[in-house]
């Protein structure tokens, strides 16, 4: 073969750069780590004092309603689910994004992962945490929110295994728990750069006692490398189940528009779609801020765009599909059910929420579309608006017209239930300002191994 | 004056290649007792330091049967011992509804196995070694690449090694003190 022909084959096998610019192993070091060593940027002590008021809005609701009781909310009698399990369902799904790219996306051998992963997983633990919020204090006495666990008690009392209730609270639990373990494991060398580099005594303890001693050897990177695959295993069938798991609280049920088997890969679905969104919508302004746009590229959200469009595909099949099935059925009250959806009183919700998932991914396919920054922005931004109405589409609408017409209700939320809604973002926000200020939000060790020089035999022409 | 112990000799690389290089020249020079150490896994190494495969999939398999094997028995037992109770006409030990929390906690046992054995394998957290004595060695986070030959090893000589690790172009060789 000549030269210009092995030249023309390479260009074809070569993938752009991951990161670009003229980036070396200490540079990504100094951009990142001089994040959490430099003083914040005033935009973000002005995000932090607004989130934190949001936080504070929260806790005084909640501290309400304790006091005052599940009245302060606009439950009524068939909707007794009212915006506490919408915004449960909306916050873990945002979750499943992170656990996604860092898990599956790295089976899969996906190297472009490695830019977002760290703040993604992160993100998925606040919306995890955000989520168990509402279960929470959705059963209205706090102080017995232990009887939801198997602990042995003074009434010799156990949970019911067969409620989807009790897989719901061990799923998201489990969810919580393997996502702390990753994350924290994929921190632990880079927190051991922040100790080497800390320059005070309070951060070189802090950072020290958080990475174990790590000392960068091979020997352990060894069991290291093969702890992290093994764990990125486990999440991938966990993060597919999750949210079926989730789906399975209404699914199990039987009550038109809820009981439905498409309801599983639906909202697995839906998950990917709005924590994609949510990654988006957070890493647009913090590469803008930060100015890593040369690790966090516009190839970078060019992919995202796409899985978006993929997955905002699915759920628009998906909400045709259960029209079909209702109608196919042959079944009068899943019928209603799903017509009643598109024209009954909440035919609003249902069409903002068609406008987002469905219509607004479609513009993807173009790619000046994928790689315009404010264009991507904005979807993102309505993407988490259609997925928020999707789950309360799905919640109200079923719950509120039911089998019998003299039990039906209108449901309003009250100022509580939007005042919990606002705050709730207060409380992700919160985490996850602290998170840029305080620990690397890139994981730089992976950013290092799949830069070209860390091939050992990248002088050489293949 | 009581004289310092000696842990090691610390020697320097410059990149990957080289540390590749580097390890597989320490190991067919007959070394045991001796590491590797870089900011982010070279892959390669493994096979240079001449490592068999890390046995932390084992512990992972234990940690998911124990989870999975646990969660279905405490599901058997309070449900069918010790608060049989009949809902909806279901039989106590209604498996098929038990398997999602099987599932489950057979995910979070092997989680903790992976976290757990992995520390244990690396005998972490150790928050002192002798090798953060070294200032030098504060790179091997950030961009540097490292060989440490061990006192301990059977063929350690300190001018020996020295000379040796200075011969497969080691930089910065320092000797590292208990």
């Amino acid at each position: 073969m000549t030269d210009t022909t092995a030249n023309k084959l390479q260009t074809y096998v070569d993938e752009a750069p991951l990161v670009e610019g003229d980036h070396n192993f200490s540079t990504i070091t100094d951009k990142i780590c001089s994040i959490v060593e430099s003083k914040p940027p005033r935009g973000w002590l002005i995000a932090f004092l607004f989130s934190f008021s949001l936080l504070l809005i929260l806790q005084g609701s909640i501290g309400y309603l304790i006091w005052e009781g599940t009245g302060i909310w606009g439950l009524n009698n068939p909707v007794g689910w009212g915006f506490a399990i919408v915004n449960f369902v909306f916050w873990v799904g945002i979750g499943h994004a992170g656990t996604l790219i860092s898990a599956v996306l790295y089976l899969f051998r996906q190297k472009w992962r490695t830019a977002i992963n760290r703040f993604a997983e992160a993100m998925t633990i606040f919306a995890v945490i955000c989520a168990l919020v509402f279960p929470g204090i959705h059963i209205g006495r706090v102080w017995v929110a232990y009887f939801m666990f198997p602990i042995p008690n003074q009434m010799g009392m156990w949970p019911n295994f067969r409620s989807p209730l009790l897989w719901d609270i061990f799923a998201v639990g489990t969810y919580f728990a393997v996502s702390l373990l990753f994350w924290y494991v994929g921190l632990i060398p880079d927190l051991a750069t922040l100790r080497d580099r800390a320059k005070s005594k309070v951060k070189r303890l802090v950072y020290g006692i958080l990475s174990m001693g790590w000392r960068s050897s091979h020997r352990h990177w060894q069991n290291y490398e093969l702890a992290y695959l093994m764990l990125a295993g486990l999440s991938t069938p966990l993060v597919l189940s999750v949210h079926s798991i989730v789906s399975t609280d209404f699914a199990v049920s039987l009550l038109p528009g809820w009981h439905t088997t498409i309801f599983p890969p639906y909202f697995v679905a839906g998950a990917i779609f709005s924590g994609f969104a949510m990654v988006m919508t957070l890493a647009i302004p913090a590469r803008k801020i930060y100015g890593l746009e040369s690790i966090i590229t516009i190839g970078h959200l060019d992919k995202m765009a796409k899985i978006m469009l993929v997955t905002g595909s699915m759920v628009g099949y998906a909400y045709a599909m259960e029209f079909f099935i209702a109608w196919y059925s042959g079944n009068t009250y899943e019928s209603f059910a799903f017509v009643n959806r598109a024209v009954g009183p909440y035919a609003w919700a249902y069409w903002i929420m068609i406008s987002c998932n469905v219509i607004i991914p479609q513009l993807f396919w173009s790619k000046t579309l994928r790689t315009s920054v404010p264009v991507l922005f904005i979807a993102s931004i309505f993407a988490n608006i259609g997925m928020w109405f999707e789950r309360f589409v799905i919640v109200i609408s079923s719950l509120s017209r039911d089998y019998l017409p003299s039990s039906w209700d209108y449901y309003t939320p009250s100022i509580w239930d939007i005042l919990m809604l606002i705050g709730s973002f207060g409380l992700f926000f919160t985490f996850f300002l602290l998170f840029l200020r305080f620990l690397p939000m890139i994981a730089m060790f992976e950013i290092k191994g799949i830069l070209p020089e860390a091939d050992p035999h990248h002088e050489e022409v293949h | 004056m009581t004289p310092k112990l000696i842990y090691g000799i610390l020697a320097e690389f410059k990149d990957t290649k080289s540390i590749l290089k580097a390890a597989e020249s320490v190991k067919i020079e007959g070394y045991i007792n001796f590491d590797c150490h870089t900011p982010f896994p070279v892959h390669g190494l493994d096979d240079a330091m001449g490592l068999k495969r890390s046995i932390i999939g084992y512990i992972v398999g234990f940690g998911c049967v124990m989870g999975a094997s646990g969660g279905l028995l405490l599901q058997w037992w309070s449900s069918s011992i010790e608060f049989p109770i009949v809902i909806s006409g279901k039989p106590f030990f209604s498996w098929q509804a038990y398997m999602i929390i099987t599932f489950v906690l057979m995910i979070l046992g092997g989680a903790f196995a992976a976290l757990i054995g992995m520390f244990h394998l690396n005998r972490m957290p150790a928050y002192h070694h002798p090798l953060f004595n070294s200032k030098n060695f504060q790179k091997a986070t950030d961009d540097a690449f490292f060989v440490s030959i061990e006192f301990k090893d059977p063929m350690f000589d300190l001018d020996d090694t020295k000379n040796f690790l200075v011969s497969i172009g080691g930089k910065n060789i320092e000797v590292i003190e208990e």
